[in-house]
């Protein structure tokens, strides 16, 4: 049941039911993931675009509070940054091997791109806390509510992100390199180099304009 | 401070209790039984409720229901639920407009002032709300459901259990609004929830945090829908369904979806921005610390213009499907239908601000948006001569959904008139909150969505269920409906004209009394129409056998008519290759015959309680953050998730049907005879 094939053309008449067992195929979903994976993701991009927008035109109302330039501290955000591009170079990595068949070079890759990826959330939770001792929490500002959001609905991604590859890799432990397993690894590699791209953006539009403008 | 206080004041308990740890906000007098209305409201629900459960239970249903329908992963039966649903919630939904017409009916003529004006705002706000994301909503999703699969030769959608999971999702949704009628109140600021009156300094209430957490809920299992929808779409059509081969009620599916993925984002993040607002604290939509509130009222219309595309372009679909079946001709200017829907959903996105052009951006902006919201009526318009080209020089069977479509064209076109009004700037100046407008998108949603819906059951009905509904019902329905369409809105127009602004519960001028009055005879039209219709499915199914018809009743065109009625679950026993457009008329009129042997083992998913289990802990959640029961919304929260994780260990989610099986059920079918 794919749209690729076409029906034999008609020589003598139309073949309306195809009654060749063989020519059949058994209408797995499996390519529908990988798209629909695709297009959840379209789907989230939206979502951060809204945060993105929210920033851009709140974003200079300081309320007589701090502004940008009062709280990055621009050297620990590249740091975190840093980790999390690591994270999808090491992604990729494991993603090479999976296609290999090498489940144990994989698993070492996941876990040194877990391990990133925890390393971004202690920075990222470290850096709130400080904010937030500032008296520079999400509430003293329509500036930091959208700063706030737009970079902790990103950290609560890279969260989720991190419990799924948690989970696979107990699944990939118990069941091995197999078929749902492999797509699965897939879509989570979609989602982390997505994150990692929305991070960009993120470190583009806020820390580095807060700073250098 | 002082002076909000005292606008919100009312003769209502104050629902903004300190927080117990353990009970949160919750106590004895959130129970609204201080007014006699909702205490009875709430007695003849309770006891049509447990008269049901009493009922199914007497019947033993409730392990068949489990089995067969609540844990089914089947679209069909997933999509017959979605329009129970809908049919169900459009009762509570039209229970508020009855309310609504005989408040303004009485106020107006100075009789009485029937509902207090708290109340009465939350009544116009639960209609709104309801009627549009759990009666038209529900309705289009649980057409999209059942009907697409069937139109491309699919055997189920793309993910099977994402879709259940979709469907209860929106049922929590509807859960927790219900719920507000009862426990509590429900919010007070009109449809769309505008900030600053939905913020926590004029709304303290809970009223806005159900409407926040239904809508959320509700809002998430629409896109996972719209993602399904689309990949089904995409992938799973059968051998030969090209593009341009596609039924337009698939094409207009596709489109919508496409319009539901790249909107509801929007909805889903602009309600968590509020709902940050009221929880957290912070200032996004807020009057100080430099929050803006027109900044929710831009993202709310970014997702709200799309959405009212959503819902009539898939009724678009219907009316393409059902025309041309009862004009006996094919479709005219099937490619020109194709890309009016594409230009449609483009110019869907750019026309938002025209529900605000009072807010003052500017003659620039607002010319852009008023030229913008024009030119849709072009490809509105080119739809509605291809429908009458379709019928010109047809043999016309006046069937039931051929006259809702007639009926449809004529209202609705009247209906799209007034829009082009209402988008020229100057004069949205003075109809701007108007009932004119109030009229407008009643005269499109009614004439238009609700028609529709109506056609497509009346259409659909004998596919899903293997008989006809009963014509007699269906005709007093038909009249009620369109009769009292015209009775309760025309009224409305002029009182627009003549300076009503919607919403009002108070009036200090009699001379509008008249109008109202017949606004109210309309309404009662319109009930006769609404208990006609559930008459009619009563009626249907007590004389089944009577009404019993092949798989092909209507002699239609597309491929879901050449299964049995109802299809085995699996759809269709042998996949069938498309040649042309218009697949199954194209078999017909080559005495198409489905083989009885050949069949070969088909791939099956399993059914699962997951979705429900999920849906279940997400309502729990969202009453619990409604609540303030910060405990109970974290068992809520993190259940959810980790029921999803424990899903994803189960690796055994499907089976194969044997090719004797595939025989044994279509062997037991009613043949599908082509008709003449």
């Amino acid at each position: 049941m794919t749209t690729a094939t076409h029906p034999p053309e008609p020589s003598e008449g139309f073949d309306f039911y195809d009654t060749d067992p063989a020519s059949h195929a058994d209408g797995h979903h499996e390519t529908g993931t990988m798209l629909g994976f695709w297009i959840y993701l379209m789907s989230d991009s939206l979502i951060f675009g809204i945060l993105f927008a929210i920033y851009a035109v709140l974003g200079t109302n300081y309320a007589a509070g701090p502004a940008p330039s009062d709280l990055f501290e621009i050297e620990k955000i590249l740091l975190a940054t840093f980790f999390l591009l690591f994270s999808s170079i090491t992604y990729g990595f494991a993603v090479i091997n999976m296609q290999q068949g090498k489940q144990r070079v994989m698993t070492i890759w996941l876990l040194v791109t877990g391990a990133f990826g925890i390393g971004f959330l202690t920075m990222e939770v470290l850096e709130f806390h400080h904010l937030w001792h500032l008296g520079a929490g999400p509430g003293a500002s329509a500036f930091l509510s959208s700063f706030w959001f737009l970079v902790g609905t990103h950290g609560l991604h890279v969260l989720s992100g991190t419990i799924w590859l948690t989970v696979l890799l107990v699944q990939v432990q118990k069941h091995g390199l197999n078929h749902d397993n492999k797509r699965r690894i897939l879509c989570l590699s979609l989602f982390w180099h997505f994150l990692d791209l929305i991070w960009i953006g993120v470190f583009s539009f806020v820390y580095l304009t807060g700073v250098l403008l | 401070m002082a002076t909000a206080t005292e606008t919100t004041a009312h003769s209502f308990p104050d629902i903004t209790n300190p927080v117990n740890w353990f009970w949160g906000k919750l106590s004895w007098d959130i129970f609204p039984f201080y007014d006699p209305l909702i205490l009875g409201t709430f007695i003849v629900t309770m006891a049509l409720g447990l008269g049901i459960v009493g009922w199914l239970t007497y019947k033993r249903l409730w392990g068949y229901l489990w089995t067969e329908w609540f844990t089914s992963v089947d679209h069909k039966k997933i999509g017959i639920m979605y329009m129970v649903l809908a049919t169900v919630m459009l009762i509570r939904g039209f229970s508020d407009a009855i309310l609504m017409r005989i408040h303004q009916a009485l106020a107006s003529a100075g009789v009485l002032e029937f509902l207090p004006p708290y109340h009465y705002d939350q009544v116009f706000t639960a209609h709104g709300v309801i009627m549009i994301f759990f009666v038209a909503m529900p309705f289009i999703t649980g057409f999209m459901n059942y009907v697409m699969p069937l139109q491309i030769g699919a055997r189920d959608v793309a993910f099977p259990f994402l879709n259940n999971l979709s469907f209860w999702l929106t049922f929590s949704g509807v859960v927790l609004v219900m719920l507000s009628l009862f426990v509590g109140e429900f919010a007070a600021t009109g449809w769309l929830a505008f900030p600053p009156l939905s913020g926590l300094e004029f709304s303290p209430g809970v009223g806005v945090d159900y409407y926040l957490w239904s809508l959320n809920i509700a809002g998430i299992g629409t896109t996972l829908s719209g993602i399904n929808l689309i990949v089904t779409i995409v992938k799973m059509r059968a051998p030969g369904m090209t593009w341009m081969k596609m039924p337009i009620f698939t094409w207009s599916t596709l489109v919508t979806n496409i319009l539901i993925v790249a909107s509801f984002p929007v909805l889903t993040a602009t309600l968590a921005l509020l709902t940050a607002d009221r929880y957290l604290g912070t200032h996004f939509f807020t009057n100080d610390m430099g929050g803006n509130a027109m900044m929710y009222i831009n993202l709310i219309w970014i997702w709200g213009h799309p959405e009212v595309y959503i819902l009539i372009l898939p009724i678009f679909g219907i009316f393409s499907e059902i025309v041309p079946t009862f004009s006996r001709k094919r479709l005219f200017g099937y490619t020109s239908m194709v890309y009016a829907l594409c230009v449609i959903m483009i110019l869907s996105y750019l026309v938002w601000l025209h529900h605000f052009f009072t807010m003052g951006a500017g003659a620039d902006v607002n010319s852009f948006f008023g030229i913008t919201t024009m030119i849709i009526s072009i490809p509105t318009g080119a739809k509605l001569f291809n429908w009458l080209f379709t019928m010109y020089k047809g043999r016309i069977r006046f069937e039931l959904p051929m006259m809702w479509v007639i009926a449809f064209m004529i209202t609705f076109t009247i209906g799209g008139m007034t829009g082009v009004l209402l988008a020229v700037p100057p004069a949205d100046y003075v109809l701007h909150n108007s009932l004119f407008l109030v009229a407008h998108f009643h005269n499109v949603i009614i004439g238009g969505v609700v028609f529709g819906v109506f056609a497509g059951i009346n259409y659909w009905w004998p596919k899903a269920f293997g008989f006809h509904m009963n014509k007699f019902w269906g005709l007093v329905s038909f009249y009620g409906w369109v009769g009292g369409f015209w009775f309760a809105f025309m009224p409305l127009y002029i009182l627009g004209l003549m300076g009503v602004t919607r919403r009002l519960s108070q009036f200090e001028d009699t001379s509008y009394a008249l109008l109202f009055g017949i606004a109210a005879l309309g309404v009662a039209m319109i009930a006769v129409g609404v208990v006609a219709f559930i008459i009619q499915i009563f009626v249907s199914i007590r004389d089944r056998a009577a009404l019993a018809c092949d798989g092909d009743p209507w002699n239609a065109r597309t491929l879901e008519w050449s299964t049995s009625s109802p299809p085995p679950y699996y759809n269709f026993s042998h996949v069938p290759n498309v040649y042309a457009l218009d697949a199954w008329d194209h078999m017909k009129a080559h005495n198409a015959e489905e083989p009885q042997e050949g069949y070969v083992a088909i791939h099956m998913p399993k059914r699962t309680a997951t979705g429900l289990v999920i849906a279940a802990l997400m309502t729990v959640m969202g009453f619990a953050m409604i609540w303030h029961i910060w405990w109970l919304a974290l068992v809520g929260f993190i259940g959810s998730i980790a029921y999803g994780i424990y899903h994803t260990f189960d690796y055994d989610r499907d089976f194969y049907l044997q090719p004797d099986e595939v025989r044994a059920i279509a062997n037991g079918r009613r043949p599908v005879v082509p008709a003449e």
